[in-house]
């Protein structure tokens, strides 16, 4: 026999891929496997992923976002008008001009019915002072115009406006005793903004009843560099009483207990799905060597080696995997990427709009787990079928 | 044509200690057949059977490749219905049973010894043996006193918790041969008891076979086609192409 | 039975094959046990959710705050029982991430409102209504923070004082226990006298009202009539039953809920295809042997019963392990969680329904080949060997 394993185990491999049709139930039950566990560990990391990339593209390495000391969230914090005064005179901070790149905003929220359910939400409502826009490194306006200050106007981020009623440019929403009319629409690198609806600051305390007061500030600095100076600043004197964190932090602080669930309920899902697969195609990988048994002794007999014979299993395993892998990302890739979501961001007690991102880095991650499935399922029984005793093989089904 | 004195004729005179009583008739076939179906095709497996097998007999019964011995056997064990004739086995016409009262006939009235043992390969030698006696309505302590007999009968007692996969051949068929005994049925049937064991091994299960028969009078229709081991039974059967062969 | 013993060999015949195999069916029903207590949890608030209670919250959002002088207002309408007030308090213990709900209440009208849900020993009310910052827990922050009666807490709140300071003393006076289970015993009750004369602005608001009605029938009427008593007011409100309330406010969570739902149900059958299709194939494999029970005089009906038994001790054993991990990681989530989803438990039903899938997979698992070993010809079955 001068067959080199190479041409040996194509001719097995292929022998097997042929028989498959033969043991259609089984194999057609480990591909699903695979396919199910691939679709759902792809699903279930687009929506993490779409998660986080909603919260960190919000934020800028260059903003940081000042608070009253202890706050969990933009919605729990408070600021007096003095204490917006005084940043005017911290070290760092950008300047365009003569104007401070600095806003002092409210953020409270509004009661709006969802598109999808018509049930009501907890809506982002932001009012910003003309500076917030320089202090936003990605923000623009798509369509309409910006907010006239001292106007009851209001500027709608794009996912926003996908996600719940009334909000198309040009029409008008009450909330409570004032009417607001919806002048433009923004886009923020798809960032956190893009769920929040903004009008001009000073109207905002008006209709709250706010006073002066302000909830949150939002400044540029110079660099990122300057941060550790800013803090010493704003910790020497008592009457500031405020946290100041870059925005990034601000935001994966927020973004964590969700990011967290997610995970948390993925990762270990994953891992018990794969067992589950890993069985299946253990087990399905055994029934065709045993189906195979008198096949592989007489190949063994004819002069086949036990090497190829033993990858040709593993070889099936893989491609029932890779098959199972790829039907698996194909229908996640269609039926969750770009699907946009919201739900409710218990950190600032407002809705979160993000879409399911199936990225490319997420298909390969789902393609390897996919082949370590197989590989794990088809190791065993290939070692078995290199092992079958040639001359009770051949009897036994003689 | 053939009859029960023909087959006193046809079959070797063995040399036996006790003899065989006459005219205890257990088993009786009359115009036996059996056809199957292939495709549209009716295939004739067996045709025009009359055989009487007297209680405490031995039968071997013997022929070629195809020629029907195991559907004979199967008949006689009631796994499968003749197509014609008449079937009496211990005063019972089972030709006419429905699968079910087989399988409760079969439980009561005879014992299995196959090529391959075909025992449970999860089950220990004892709790093969005990496997029958679960349709009994013995209890457990009972069901053991019987089993420790059986193993004890084929010389096995000191392996009854051993697991079929720690026995040799012999040993095995030793343990199915005890599995056969345990309910002291009617009728033990062989299908080449010893097809798949070597001569002295094979010697071995025939000398208890035919201590059985001698001494406990257990009536014995074995299928083989080695003349040495039909040379064990009291009278042989020759079949050929579904008919019994005069001598 | 008699055949127990031949059933347990047979399971154990493949030690790594039935392990795997109760392994997933434990895995699924781990899944199952989790996730429908979760959504009971979820849903929970709702349900026990008094029919006769109203919750107004302002139009805007619940977040803006209403006048206190409604509270009087919405007392004198025809069809109300009882009104009382709370406020949000938004603080936390010690650490950001010890947050958990906080309300300045009225004390007696609160526990008078509520008392279908908790209970507070009067000797405790009456000791608390006599501390200004006095405060009542409720068991499950008792047992989450291990506080005693007499401790001081000090919270970290989003409410200034008025000195500036956003750290509040409370002395706990009461220890509040749930009367129907799930009701939520993760709050801390105080003054709101206290609390309003205390902060820095705000001074004479309130968070939302809670309305107790003569009549359940009427609560449409009612939930209207308040409505309507201040329309066209600065502070325009939104009157629900406290149900409606619980419900919307669990819809805000929306897609996600169900995404993880359907995702997690995919799962559960994923696992349960896997397992049944290697049970069903375990069987097949024996094919042989059951012909050979048959031989023995095994009738159809004892050997299609033992296959049944066989499945179903499977799925029971992993069924039950899983159901049983649920249930360990509930009871033990439901103390890590009961300031955010207060009710969290493994109900009885849900064990139950548990149960009743997982003999019905049993069922469904052996079914086929069950059938398989009723029809078995036995001399072909036998040839095969």
């Amino acid at each position: 026999m001068t067959f080199n394993w190479l041409s040996q185990i194509f001719i097995i491999s292929l022998m097997n891929l042929r028989n498959i049709p033969q043991r259609w139930g089984t194999s057609s039950v480990a591909i699903f496997g695979v396919a199910c566990v691939v679709g759902v560990f792809i699903a279930v990391l687009s929506m993490a992923t779409g998660f986080q990339r909603t919260m960190s593209n919000a934020g800028s390495p260059n903003t940081v976002i000042i608070m009253r000391a202890g706050a969990t969230s933009e919605m729990s914090s408070g600021l007096s008008y003095e204490q917006t005064q005084w940043i005017s005179s911290l070290p760092g901070i950008e300047k365009n001009g003569e104007q401070l790149l600095s806003s002092a905003e409210l953020f409270v929220v509004v009661d709006i019915s969802k598109k999808t359910t018509n049930t009501s939400a907890n809506v982002s409502l932001r009012g910003v002072m003309p500076a917030a826009f320089a202090v936003r490194d990605k923000f623009n306006i798509v369509e309409g115009r910006n907010f006239e200050p001292g106007k009851n106007e209001l500027i709608v981020g794009r996912s926003a406006q996908k996600q719940f009623n009334n909000l198309a440019v040009g029409s008008s929403i009450k909330f409570g005793q004032t009417e607001w009319r919806v002048v433009g629409m923004f886009e923020s690198g798809g960032g956190l903004a893009e769920s929040e609806l903004w009008c001009d600051a000073k109207i905002l305390q008006a209709a709250y009843r706010r006073g002066n007061s302000f909830q949150t500030i939002r400044a540029k600095l110079i660099s990122p560099s300057v941060l550790a100076d800013l803090k010493a600043a704003v910790a020497a004197d008592p009457k500031f009483n405020v946290d100041v964190k870059l925005e990034t932090a601000y935001l994966s602080e927020q973004s964590a207990p969700m990011t967290k669930f997610i995970m948390g309920v993925g990762y270990p899902l994953a891992i018990l799905m794969a067992l589950g697969a890993i069985f299946g195609a253990i087990n399905t990988m055994y029934t065709s060597v045993s189906t195979r048994t008198r096949e592989i002794a007489t190949l063994r007999a004819l002069g086949f080696g036990a090497f190829p014979v033993a990858f040709s299993t593993l070889f099936e395993s893989l491609v029932l995997a890779f098959v199972g892998g790829a039907i698996g990302s194909v229908v996640a890739y269609f039926l969750f990427n770009g699907y946009t979501v919201s739900t409710l961001n218990f950190a600032s007690f407002s809705q979160v709009v993000f879409d399911f991102a199936v990225t490319p880095a997420l298909v390969k991650q789902g393609v390897i787990f996919a082949a370590a499935i197989g590989f794990i399922g088809g190791l065993f029984p290939a070692i078995r079928a290199a092992r079958l005793p040639v001359a009770t093989a051949l009897r036994d089904n003689g | 044509m053939s009859n029960s004195a023909t087959l006193e004729k046809s079959a070797k005179e063995v040399p036996a200690s006790n003899e065989v009583l006459a005219n205890d008739v257990l088993v009786s076939l009359t115009n036996i057949s059996k056809t199957y179906k292939k495709g549209k095709e009716l295939v004739p497996v067996l045709t025009d059977i009359n055989v009487k097998i007297q209680r405490g007999d031995f039968v071997a019964l013997m022929g070629p490749s195809g020629s029907g011995k195991t559907t004979l056997l199967n008949l006689l064990g009631g796994l499968d219905n003749p197509s014609a004739g008449e079937l009496i086995i211990a005063g019972q016409r089972i030709d006419k049973f429905s699968s079910s009262q087989l399988t409760k006939w079969r439980a009561q009235n005879v014992g299995f010894i196959f090529q391959f043992y075909n025992l449970m390969p999860v089950l220990s030698a004892e709790k093969n043996v005990e496997l029958p006696l679960l349709l009994t309505n013995l209890t457990s302590k009972e069901r053991k006193a019987h089993v420790a007999a059986a193993l004890d009968l084929v010389g096995l007692a000191d392996r009854a918790k051993h697991y079929p996969s720690e026995l040799s051949g012999g040993q095995e068929q030793r343990v199915a041969i005890a599995r056969a005994l345990v309910s002291d049925p009617n009728l033990l049937l062989c299908d080449e008891p010893t097809g798949d064991l070597d001569r002295a091994t094979a010697d071995e299960i025939l000398a208890l076979m035919q201590e059985l028969n001698q001494e406990q009078q257990k009536t014995i229709v074995m299928v083989t086609h080695d003349p040495r081991a039909a040379d064990h039974a009291r009278h042989t059967l020759h079949l050929d192409k579904g008919k019994l062969i005069q001598e | 039975m008699k055949y127990f013993y031949f059933i347990f060999k047979n399971l154990t015949r493949k030690k790594v094959r039935t392990s795997l195999t109760i392994l997933s069916i434990m895995v699924a029903f781990l899944l199952f046990g989790l996730l429908r207590s979760l959504s009971a949890a979820f849903d929970g608030g709702a349900e026990i959710a008094g029919e006769d209670r109203l919750v107004t919250i302002h139009k805007v959002s619940i977040i803006q705050p209403l006048p206190q002088s409604y509270l009087a207002k919405v007392q004198a309408l025809t069809g109300v029982e009882k009104a009382t007030t709370a406020n949000w308090f938004g603080g936390y213990y010690q650490e950001k991430k010890n947050q958990f709900a906080q309300f300045p209440v009225l004390a007696d009208d609160y526990f008078d409102i509520y008392k279908d849900l908790i209970k507070l020993p009067p000797a405790q009310l009456e000791s608390w209504k006599k501390n200004r910052v006095g405060a009542v827990v409720g068991r499950a922050l008792v047992d989450k923070y291990h506080w005693k009666i007499g401790d001081r807490i000090p919270l970290i709140g989003m409410f200034p004082q008025k000195n500036g300071s956003t750290t509040w003393e409370f002395v706990i006076e009461g220890i509040y226990d749930a009367k129907t289970q799930g009701a939520d015993t993760s709050a801390m009750l105080f003054h709101y006298d206290y609390f309003d004369k205390s902060r820095q602005f705000g001074e004479g608001t309130i968070g939302w009202l809670i309305i107790k009605v003569k009549d359940p029938k009427q609560s449409a009427q009612v939930a209207a009539a308040v409505d309507a008593l201040f329309e066209n007011s600065f502070a325009e409100t939104k009157t629900n039953s406290e149900k409606d309330f619980a419900k919307s406010f669990a819809k805000q969570f929306g897609d996600i809920g169900l995404i993880t739902t359907l995702i997690l149900g995919a799962v559960f059958f994923t696992m349960l295809l896997v397992a049944g299709n290697t049970m069903a194939q375990s069987f097949r494999e024996r094919i042989p042997e059951f012909a050979i029970l048959k031989t023995l005089g095994f009738s159809d009906v004892t050997v299609m019963l033992m296959v049944l038994c066989e499945s179903l001790v499977v799925c029971v054993f992993g069924g039950i392990l899983g159901l049983m991990l649920a249930k360990f990681i509930i009871t033990g989530a439901a103390v890590e969680f009961a300031a955010t989803l207060p009710g969290l438990g493994m109900s009885w039903k849900i064990m139950g329904m548990g149960l009743v899938l997982v003999i019905l997979l049993g069922f469904i698992t052996g079914a086929a080949p069950a059938i398989q070993g009723l029809r078995l010809n036995i001399i072909s079955a036998l040839r095969r060997n």
